[in-house]
């Protein structure tokens, strides 16, 4: 079979190609020697099969950063069949640059000329005839999105010779400045040959659509206020139970009544009865307020969910099953698989904003604007696409970090994406922050996972420059970046990304999460003489023995030994968390239903059992409300700066340079412990802040000291 | 007149004369078609001032102002 590499600019539309060309068969291949993500799959066409390779994109052959490296070794060690070189025809100037160097390679090339279609649309037209007599190599248009010109493209790339020389297309200069003179010559000779190829007619000067856009969404004043707000419409639009706070700012302020009060439910024992299944749908979409599209779409997995469990279990009680199996299967593998599958929906609408953004090319505005406040703390603006990424995932967040070129940027940048709230640790934040709210009637859901979110920011800010000042001393890396064209994301695309990160949650549901589930309800009901225990019994069990071991190490941060008898729950969620984060709520789930705390008051998954296993703790342990709830958002802190899943950690430890992994390690239990230990005991003793303050402004004194000598040292 | 592109006003235009600056910097910027002979424009200044976005060759550059001082350009 025959290999083809997809090698081109960055952003000129490979990615889209190369799954035209794939379709379903693509996948993430791992590389010897490189870690990951230098993408295969298979094309299949009327000539037969088609090993295609999408290299990282590259704008030119003199590597620059990590990902570059890795492209333009396999160009030109990598020993393909062909390269097929995709040019952005709407940038035709500086992408023709690679496709010179590309040309004095020792390889086959053919290019596909992208976005011809575009070129069009603004009246422009390009001589494809002449690009291709003028550099000896077949040129064929295609756009990629439409997935038209596909096939001729690998029909003619089927029939490239085996073999070509490389050919140079101007003059090497022969004295003076090397690097500057070839690069010169480079660029002349394109101005002056290839770029006559493309004919304008649309007048120039004129202010485009895009050009508007952007004058408001990097405007001087404008820019930082637009993008603050559209960063907190994301997070409403995703979590909030009160849209657009069209039910008012606050509790008092609310006006809409609940179903009940509507004569629509009933309530009987703590649980809510809807008169029909039409006032039941209703309930997904509005209950005393009205919901957001990310709230409503969890309402209606869960409620889907929710007959589904409730079938299987009255099955199994009808069918005469054993105590243990319908425990087994309904609080240990239903309870903990549903918990976290509920929060698909919320994980996929955030996901989708952020690839809107990402796609349309407003995050490379951001970079942009936010260049100067990131230089700051010793960073450039493009750090800034890894920590939004991290919102979604820490793993391609991380592989992300390659478009930085220095090293200690790398390294600071990989050490703080965990601070940056990824999807699965999202369902910490809004069933923990929703049992508190449920359990003791204070504060608002979304405000309190807003706050965890920006509190995870700023964790992250002061580790950077803590970093920068101490172990990761440099210079701040150079910032020059393409900025995009704005573009209309394409659904497809989006619909692709999606279908991909569902699919990944799905698997991970099924297998980790679901073998973490049934091993802690299993552990949870033996005995350590391997006794079966009912319920009741679970204070005896193999795992309530290890947490009441473990419990001490986490009083300092309140959800230790203070907690009383059930305070272990903590202790063991904490600890499944490093397996994967959406254990620690599939673990409170089946824990809390095994306890019996179940308030049944909400209809999002995993918050009443929390606010249950509160109401249990509270009762039991006689802590004050203030001190509990103090405890609790330190829980989450801990959660969220803590060390990531193990998938994140084995990404993390191969993008790292050698040697930094162990220390890494150890950094984020450090940032984790004092971030957690310092939020509790702030929240549950004020007085304590003065000791804090006192300590932090100690350590800041002491590094500025420290650098100032060493500085004055060497100079 | 050969002015610094980090002396741009918005709006300026000219053709670059030469680049300085070290490694790096240097090919990259090189690598982005900042090469002798090359017609700039200044776009704008972001919020804070810095960094700044060109427009050349046909596409939108953004680069820090100490970067843009590497960069001599006749107007």
């Amino acid at each position: 079979m025959k290999t083809f590499a997809l090698a081109g600019n960055p952003n000129c539309g490979k990615t889209t190609l190369f799954n035209a060309l794939t379709g379903a068969t693509a996948h993430v291949g791992n590389w010897p020697g490189v870690t990951v993500d230098k993408r295969e799959g298979t094309y299949k066409g009327e000539g037969g099969s088609v090993h295609i390779i999408d290299l990282p994109g590259i704008y030119s052959l003199s590597p620059y950063t990590p990902e570059e490296v890795i492209a333009s070794d396999y160009i030109s060690n990598g020993k393909p069949d062909g390269i097929i070189n995709i040019v952005d025809a709407t940038n035709l100037e500086r992408n023709l640059y690679l496709t010179t160097q590309l040309l004095e390679v020792d390889v086959p090339v053919i290019i596909a000329l992208n976005m011809t279609d575009e070129v069009e649309k603004a009246g422009d037209k390009i001589d494809v005839k002449a690009l291709e007599e003028e550099l000896g190599v077949p040129v064929v248009q295609i756009s990629a999105l439409k997935k038209t010109g596909i096939k001729q493209l690998m029909a003619r790339a089927a029939a490239l010779p085996a073999e070509r020389k490389g050919s140079t297309f101007f003059e090497m200069p022969s004295e003076g400045d090397m690097e500057g003179a070839i690069a010169n010559a480079r660029y002349n000779y394109i101005t002056e040959k290839l770029s006559p190829a493309k004919v304008k007619k649309a007048p120039k000067g004129e202010l485009t659509k895009s050009d508007k856009i952007d004058g408001v969404l990097t405007h001087r004043v404008w820019a930082i206020p637009v993008f603050i707000a559209v960063l907190f419409l994301v997070f409403h639009l995703t979590f909030s139970e009160n849209l657009f706070f069209l039910n008012g700012f606050t509790e008092e302020m609310g006006w809409m009544p609940s179903l009940v009060e509507l004569g629509l439910a009933a309530e009987a024992d703590g649980e809510v009865v809807y008169n029909n299944f039409g006032v039941e749908i209703l309930s997904v979409f509005y209950d005393g307020t009205v919901y957001s599209p990310g709230v409503i779409l969890t309402n209606f997995l869960n409620l889907f969910l929710d007959h589904i469990s409730d079938g299987i279990i009255t099955l199994m009680e009808n069918g005469g099953a054993a105590e243990w199996a319908v425990g087994l299967v309904g609080d240990g593998i239903l309870g903990g698989i549903f918990a976290v599958l509920g929060f698909l929906p919320q994980i996929l609408t955030l996901f989708l904003f952020f690839s809107i953004l990402e796609d349309s090319g407003y995050m490379a505005r951001i970079a942009f604007v936010l260049d100067r406040i990131f230089r700051r703390f010793g960073l450039s603006g493009r750090a800034f696409m890894p920590m939004i990424m991290g919102f979604g995932c820490s793993i391609p967040a991380t592989v992300n970090t390659r478009t930085l070129a220095d090293e200690k940027e790398r390294t600071a940048t990989i050490r703080v994406i965990p601070f940056f709230s990824c999807g699965a640790k999202l369902p910490i934040l809004t069933a923990v922050a929703g049992g508190i709210v449920a359990a003791f009637g204070v504060g608002n859901a979304d405000v309190i996972t807003f706050g965890m979110y920006v509190f995870g920011v700023c964790t992250a800010v002061v580790c950077v420059l803590l970093m920068r000042n101490t172990t990761l001393k440099g210079e701040t890396p150079p910032f020059i970046m393409e900025l995009p064209a704005y573009r209309m994301p394409a659904f497809k695309n989006l619909m692709l990304h999606l279908w991909d990160k569902t699919k990944h949650f799905v698997k991970k549901a099924f297998t980790i999460i679901f073998a973490s589930t049934v091993l802690i309800w299993l552990f949870s009901h033996v005995s350590p003489s391997w006794k079966y225990l009912p319920d009741e019994e679970m204070q005896n069990s193999v795992l309530a023995s290890i947490g009441m071991f473990l419990q001490p190490v986490f009083t300092p941060l309140g959800f230790g030994s203070q907690l009383g008898s059930f305070g272990w729950v903590f202790a063991v969620a904490a600890i499944t968390g490093l397996v994967a984060k959406e254990n620690v709520i599939a673990t409170f789930t089946t824990l809390a239903l095994c306890i019996g705390a179940y308030a049944g008051n909400g209809t999002e998954e995993g918050v009443e059992e929390l606010a249950g296993l509160i109401d249990v703790i509270a009762v039991d342990s006689g802590i004050s409300r203030g001190e509990l709830i103090s405890a609790l958002i330190a829980f989450i802190i801990f959660n969220m700066t803590t060390v990531p899943c193990f998938a994140a950690c084995a990404t993390a430890k191969a993008e790292l340079p050698k040697g930094k992994f162990r220390w890494t390690l150890l950094f984020w239990l450090s940032v984790s412990y004092i971030a957690g230990a310092m939020v509790y005991t702030v929240g549950a003793y004020v007085w304590t802040l003065a000791i804090w303050v006192v300590v932090i402004a100690a350590a800041v004194a002491g590094i500025i000291i420290y650098n100032k000598r060493k500085k004055n040292e060497c100079c | 007149m050969v002015k610094l592109l980090s002396e741009f006003t918005v709006g300026e235009s000219g053709k670059v004369k030469k680049v300085n600056g070290e490694g790096l910097i240097r090919r990259r910027l090189f690598d982005m078609g900042v090469t002798p002979g090359a017609e700039l424009t200044m776009r704008k200044k972001a919020p804070l001032g810095d960094p700044v976005e060109i427009t050349l060759r046909g596409y939108e550059l953004t680069l820090r102002k100490s970067e843009a001082a590497c960069v001599e350009v006749e107007l």
